[in-house]
């Protein structure tokens, strides 16, 4: 962590290359952005902080031309640093100004290769021959200057997550982008691959290069920008240089609160509560197939999954679930062999899943609150005796379970959809934790959910553990895992590589597919 | 014109029988939607219904075992739906199509000798003489079995779809279909189970139709009420109480104007004919736009295929 300390670049005659002033933005009664105000410097990494909801994503659509704001400007540098106002609503006049935005989800055609894809868009439209070597020329230009480097041959559908990524920002620097904006540019890369982008950031700007990044993780936050701004319910709460900041002050600022420390304490684990033994699951793509695997769950456990997002975690989690069949080997739960696995038996065997995607499976969004609490249980003579609901008492549950687990929205009669994905969520763990299940399949348990929320999953997983559950813990948050896990496997390309302690450099290297 | 020769309690007597074809039909639909499956054959499987009663029960003299093969017949014709539908994932909308042309043309097939031929009359009840009582004798005590049977549909619907464990996952089957599955319910299972009421309801629609209404077999006899029946549950947005408000306005109409056409008003005929359908959805429409709440009441999974594995 070496960039902690690092000082602006003071060789550089700070000018300002992008100012954004007041604006506002609302979609019907919801404020997403609130008279917010900011500035970066030219060869300035910025990094733009905030909960889920924040406004984050609207700033810089705004910024962008996607949205038209409300109220307010934006001005923009021009070569010699002088500013000049940016018409709003208007992608190509801020692609013209300078401005590249690199989204989450990469706009990148599959069949075509890493040169065409870069140079798409900005061939001039009369003219008959294309002029490819002059492309290469300069693309190889910007490769070599920034250390971004991908095949340029190769179609981007075989390209890995990573290089499609840096194809997305070579396109941008091509189009001779001098404000940079990356939409959560580490979601998808190992750790040593966040750490390399970086360095190649740190390079662009070097040369002048503006950079905005949209973040959550407070760790990369800290060791690569150079200020931070925050935002929160759509205002801007804060803003200071990295060197004055620390995580803690963070994240005060993110949540306007103290969030709760999770507190683990150490514990023996117990009998197998789930074994799996040489378990293949053939899928259709990478991410849903296993090859082989060995995996035991003990009571008093958690099992950290690590890895990168797509090798082969969801037919992990279906095949726990029952939601897949294996096509060789056996599943055990509490030593009791499962001959024929489907949704149906893995939840009478005592299995309690957090699903990856909670709107879809998780809950049934037209059903009231009330009805998605016991529909995993309707079985239960407490909640019907021959087949017809106790009405009542689904509701008194209800209403007990949204007290204990703080579910918030309209009501345990609400239709279940109109709630938030963090209360969503904390429907889904009251549901699986009532039932007190031998296992619980955590699968990116707190993908989406703000700060508060999140430590409230941990919580309850510790607590669960405690009971005695075995938990399966899938998470693309390697913080997440290192902080709830007892112990760690890391999977890729559907093989399970047990992680002999919790570094995080190791870990990394597994991720990465490298001999550790 | 004489609208005094319009006999008001036999004019809602009578809409009850005419209403109670499309009631069973759409009642049916109702059930096999709120699975999540969209079934465009229901005019198919009301007219395979009409003219399999109607052969049964000419065949045996027995209405009531007419209206035991109507259903059964038409739930065969239904079991076909589910299959290409379920298991073979075929485009449900083109599929139902298929099945209504299906259905219209083994029906005038399988009907061709029964043409002009007079049903056996099915036995009324008449409660003791109850029906003799003034105004709601012949409304309420004096109506043929198939219309308190397509009323206690109405309301069993209502109850199980609303308080019963089996209205829950029918319920949950069709508004995510992932999410039931993963829960552990029979996505399949339900969905045939809702598939083959609907096709046995639509059934004994067009029985009742051939057998107690007209009564007679011709080819294409159900007349759209198939139809009428598919837009009476989006337009009640799949709430059971409104599929009867429905059915019976449209039956209320139906009897009305056939009444203003014998009381020799001076409205054309074409014109009078067409009212039922035209009046209904106008009304449904109006009803269901009143609140912009209708359209998401429709079951999620609504026509989507669902495949188990991922």
């Amino acid at each position: 962590m070496g960039w902690r300390q690092r000082q602006p670049n003071l060789f550089m005659t700070q000018s300002t290359a992008l100012r954004l002033t007041g604006l506002s933005k609302r979609f019907g009664s919801v404020v997403a952005n609130d008279d917010v105000s900011l500035t970066l410097e030219k060869g300035e990494v910025l990094a733009l902080l905030g909960e889920n909801g924040a406004g984050k994503t609207t700033l810089m659509n705004m910024l962008f031309g996607h949205y038209l704001p409300d109220s307010g400007t934006v001005e923009v540098a021009d070569e010699n640093g002088t500013l000049h106002p940016l018409p709003l609503g208007h992608p190509q006049a801020a692609l013209a100004a300078g401005v590249g935005m690199v989204h989450q989800h990469f706009a990148l055609a599959e069949n075509i290769n890493a040169l065409d894809n870069i140079t798409l868009g900005s061939e001039p439209l009369r003219s008959f021959r294309r002029n490819r070597n002059r492309a290469k020329t300069k693309i190889e230009g910007i490769i070599e200057r920034s250390g971004l480097s991908a095949p340029l041959n190769v179609p981007v559908g075989r390209l890995s997550v990573g290089e499609r990524q840096r194809v997305e920002i070579l396109k941008a620097l091509y189009r001779d982008a001098r404000i940079l904006v990356l939409d959560e540019p580490t979601a998808v890369l190992t750790p040593q691959e966040a750490d390399t982008l970086f360095d190649n950031i740190k390079a662009m700007t070097k040369d002048g290069l503006s950079v905005i990044f949209i973040s959550h993780k407070l760790r990369e936050v800290l060791a690569f920008s150079d200020r931070i701004a925050v935002l929160r319910h759509g205002k801007k709460v804060g803003e200071m240089a990295t060197a004055d900041a620390d995580e803690k002050v963070i994240a005060r600022m993110m949540v306007g609160a103290d969030t709760p420390k999770v507190a683990r304490t150490e514990m023996a684990p117990g009998a197998p509560v789930l074994k799996l033994s040489n378990v293949s699951v053939e899928g259709r793509a990478k991410r849903d197939t296993l090859k082989s695997v060995n995996l035991t769950v003990n009571a008093h456990e958690i099992l950290g999954i690590a890895g990168i997002s797509g090798n082969g975690q969801s037919g992990l989690a279906n095949v726990i679930s029952g939601l897949a069949q294996p096509s060789a080997g056996t599943i055990t739960v509490d030593e009791q062999d499962v001959p024929k696995p489907s949704p149906g038996t893995m939840v009478k065997a005592g299995i309690g899943r957090i699903p990856e995607d909670r709107h879809h499976e998780g809950i049934v969004g037209a059903m009231s609150v009330a009805e998605n609490m016991v529909i995993e249980r309707l079985d239960d003579p407490a909640i019907q005796s021959r087949g017809l609901l106790k009405r009542d008492a689904i509701q008194a549950n209800a209403e007990k379970l949204a007290k204990a687990y703080d579910v918030r929205g309209p009501g345990v009669t609400a239709a279940s959809r109109l709630l938030s994905g963090g209360n969503i969520q904390k429907l889904i763990l009251a549901r699986v934790f009532e039932r007190s299940p031998r296992l619980i399949l955590a699968n990116q348990p707190t993908r989406g959910l703000d700060m508060g929320a999140a430590a409230e999953v941990g919580r309850r997983l510790l607590e669960a553990r405690e009971r005695g559950a075995g938990v399966v813990l899938i998470s693309e948050d390697l913080d997440e895992i290192l902080g709830l896990a007892d112990r760690i496997v890391v999977i890729r390309d559907g093989n399970l590589v047990e992680a002999i302690s919790h570094d995080r450099e190791q870990i990394g290297l597994i991720m990465a597919g490298e001999p550790a | 014109m004489e609208f005094g020769s319009i006999n008001p309690v036999l004019l809602v007597a009578s809409l009850m029988v005419a209403s109670t074809p499309i009631l069973l039909a759409a009642i049916g639909e109702l059930i096999a939607e709120k699975s999540g499956v969209l079934n465009l054959g229901v005019e198919g499987m009301m007219i395979v219904g009409a003219v399999t009663g109607f052969i049964v029960a000419v065949q045996t003299g027995s209405p009531f075992l007419g209206f035991v093969a109507a259903a059964a017949g038409a739930a065969v014709l239904a079991f076909l739906f589910a299959v290409l539908v379920l298991f073979f994932l075929s485009n449900q909308v083109a599929t139902g199509l298929g099945l209504t042309l299906f259905g219209l043309g083994i029906s005038a097939l399988m009907g061709q000798g029964y043409v002009g031929i007079r049903p056996p009359a099915s036995p009324r009840w008449d409660f003791f003489g109850l029906s003799e009582l003034p105004v709601v004798g012949p409304i309420l005590f004096n109506q043929h079995p198939l219309v308190y049977l397509s009323l206690i549909l109405v309301a069993a619907t209502w109850y199980v779809l609303r308080s019963t464990r089996m209205g829950l996952v029918l319920r949950a089957v069709g508004e995510s279909h992932d999410a039931a599955h993963a829960l552990g319910y029979s996505v399949h299972g339900t969905r045939i189970a809702a598939i083959l009421f609907g096709g046995a309801c639509a059934g004994l629609g067009g029985a009742f139709l051939s057998l107690v209404i007209v009564p007679q077999w011709t080819d294409g006899m159900t007349a759209g009420r198939g139809w009428i029946a598919l837009a009476i549950v989006v337009f009640a947005s799949w709430r059971p109480w409104r599929v009867l408000l429905g059915a019976y306005l449209f039956g209320g109409v139906t009897v009305l104007q056939l009444n203003l056409q014998a009381a020799g008003i001076a409205i054309p005929v074409e014109l009078l004919s067409m009212s039922p359908y035209l009046i209904t959805i106008l009304v449904l429409v109006i009803i269901s736009s009143d609140r912009n709440r209708a359209a998401l009441n429709a079951p999620a999974s609504l026509g989507r295929a669902f495949h188990a594995s991922h």
